[in-house]
């Protein structure tokens, strides 16, 4: 593969001020792709759907997304007289909060990629992929205040559902790492990376990523499992209420969750930044994993109608997680028997 | 050791700062012309019958629950999941007996309707 063993041991750090700055970047970075996917997610469903998408801002529409949060930005924020401002206020913060904060652990590339002296991820830490875990289960207090924060029955609802949806698919979605975790004998990042050398963890962890992919589908609130917005029952869901750019602000947290579960899938699953060519190139390998795992969320959303909500939970209790359990004894008794 | 969290902490900053921004942003350039029609929330037509103290179906309230149970269950697994190589057949045979366990539990749930969603 491209390039020999990490320099670098997990926990490893660089200077600050190169910390600092790396940290910088890689937000800028995937602050510049949230736009990119928004439109090309307008593009491809209007292709889906025989029409242009968004073809009149700029050529090919590509100045879209900024006329969007300009448009939102000087809009109202209209608060219902009986939600609690202060609350509302602060819900889309937490949600851009957990969801920046979690794309500090996906690895662009290793220590030597581009430098001996800086690797090309926000952190390496022994807890890994913990970390993740925890800034998830941290977003749904966003989508929750939000909701509840409104006084609105569809806001109402729509907060309910996610927080029921949320954690029913955590715990298929922690499992079915849990096999990846179990061959690569680590939960930092670079070193599972490091361990799909050979061959990527898709291949032996195959029932592991279907439950990761689907649970993905359903920590993200996109379609099939968007019942949290529903709007065919619901208006909108928890945003019912909230207008201008603190609903941009969900909205732009999910495009970033969307990001990082694909960097999460990309990591775990799918080798990482391995791929043909220099080392120099590992970078393009990764964000390229990650751009076709974000047109599969696109176009499953194209093609698949939501779940229903009894559906949506028995799915995740008497399937996923019975076959994420099952995944786990399999790989363990595998790995400890050969 | 504690210095690789600090592009964490910035992450942080960042996101904090890009949210706070984007509301403050709007609150300036945004125009503020409330009227009671306007603050009222949102329903289709009807007037609105809408108050904080609202109740809920009792299945939400299972169902957090029983991630409480399972969520610890993933948690336990992972420490053994990173030592399961090294530990071998000893790790292996206490992941079984702490899986069978649970799988219990999990049955009993299960034949007695908690994960029917009504």
């Amino acid at each position: 593969m491209s390039h020999a063993a990490p320099l670098a041991v997990v926990n490893y750090s660089e200077d600050w001020w190169i910390q600092i700055l790396k940290a910088i970047v890689i937000f800028l970075v995937v602050l510049q792709i949230v736009p990119l996917v928004l439109l090309v997610e307008r593009k491809l469903l209007g292709r889906f759907q025989s029409r242009y998408g968004p073809n009149r801002v700029g050529k090919f529409g590509l100045l879209q997304p900024l006329a969007d949060v300009l448009k939102l930005l000087s809009k109202e924020q209209a608060t219902p007289n009986t939600a609690v401002p202060w609350m509302m206020a602060i819900a889309p913060v937490i949600s851009i909060f957990t969801a920046t904060a979690t794309l500090a652990i996906i690895p662009f590339g290793d220590v030597g990629s581009w430098g001996d002296h800086f690797g090309l991820y926000g952190i390496d830490v022994s807890i890994g992929i913990l970390y993740a875990f925890a800034f998830g289960a941290l977003a749904f207090y966003g989508l929750m205040l939000g909701g509840w924060a409104s006084g609105s029955k569809y806001s109402f609802l729509g907060s309910m559902r996610s927080a029921a949806q949320l954690i029913s698919y955590e715990i298929a979605l922690g499992l079915s790492l849990l096999g990846v975790v179990i061959q690569a004998g680590s939960l930092s990042l670079t070193e599972i990376v490091d361990a799909q050398r050979d061959y990527w963890f898709v291949i032996s962890q195959f029932v592991g990523f279907l439950i990761f992919t689907v649970a993905g589908f359903a920590e993200t609130n996109r379609p099939p499992f968007d019942l949290p917005e529903a709007e065919t029952e619901l208006v909108s869901g928890y945003n019912t209420e909230f207008g201008g750019m603190r609903f941009g602000s969900f909205f732009m947290a999910e495009y970033i969750n969307m990001i990082v579960i694909s960097g999460i899938a990309a990591t775990m699953f799918l080798g990482g930044w391995h791929g043909p060519g220099p080392a120099a190139l590992d970078p393009l390998w990764m964000l390229l994993k990650i751009a076709g795992f974000l047109v599969f969320f696109i176009w499953v959303r194209a093609t698949l109608p939501r779940l229903r909500y009894d559906q949506l939970m028995s799915f995740g209790w008497k399937v996923l997680l019975p076959l994420a359990t099952l995944n786990v004894l399999v790989t363990a008794i595998v790995v400890v028997v050969s | 050791m504690l210095q690789s969290y600090l592009p964490a902490l910035v992450f942080l900053v960042l996101g904090g700062a890009i949210g706070g921004a984007f509301t403050l942003l709007n609150g300036v350039l945004g125009p503020r012309r409330p009227n009671p029609v306007k603050n009222e929330p949102y329903e289709c037509g009807l007037p609105s019958e809408v108050k904080r103290s609202f109740r809920f179906g009792i299945s939400f309230y299972l169902i957090a629950m029983l991630f409480i149970l399972f969520d610890i269950e993933v948690i336990f697994l992972y420490p053994i999941a990173v030592q399961l190589k090294a530990f071998g057949v000893f790790a292996l045979v206490e992941t079984l007996v702490f899986i069978f366990l649970l799988l219990v539990a999990f049955v009993f749930v299960w034949r007695r309707g908690a994960l029917e969603w009504k």
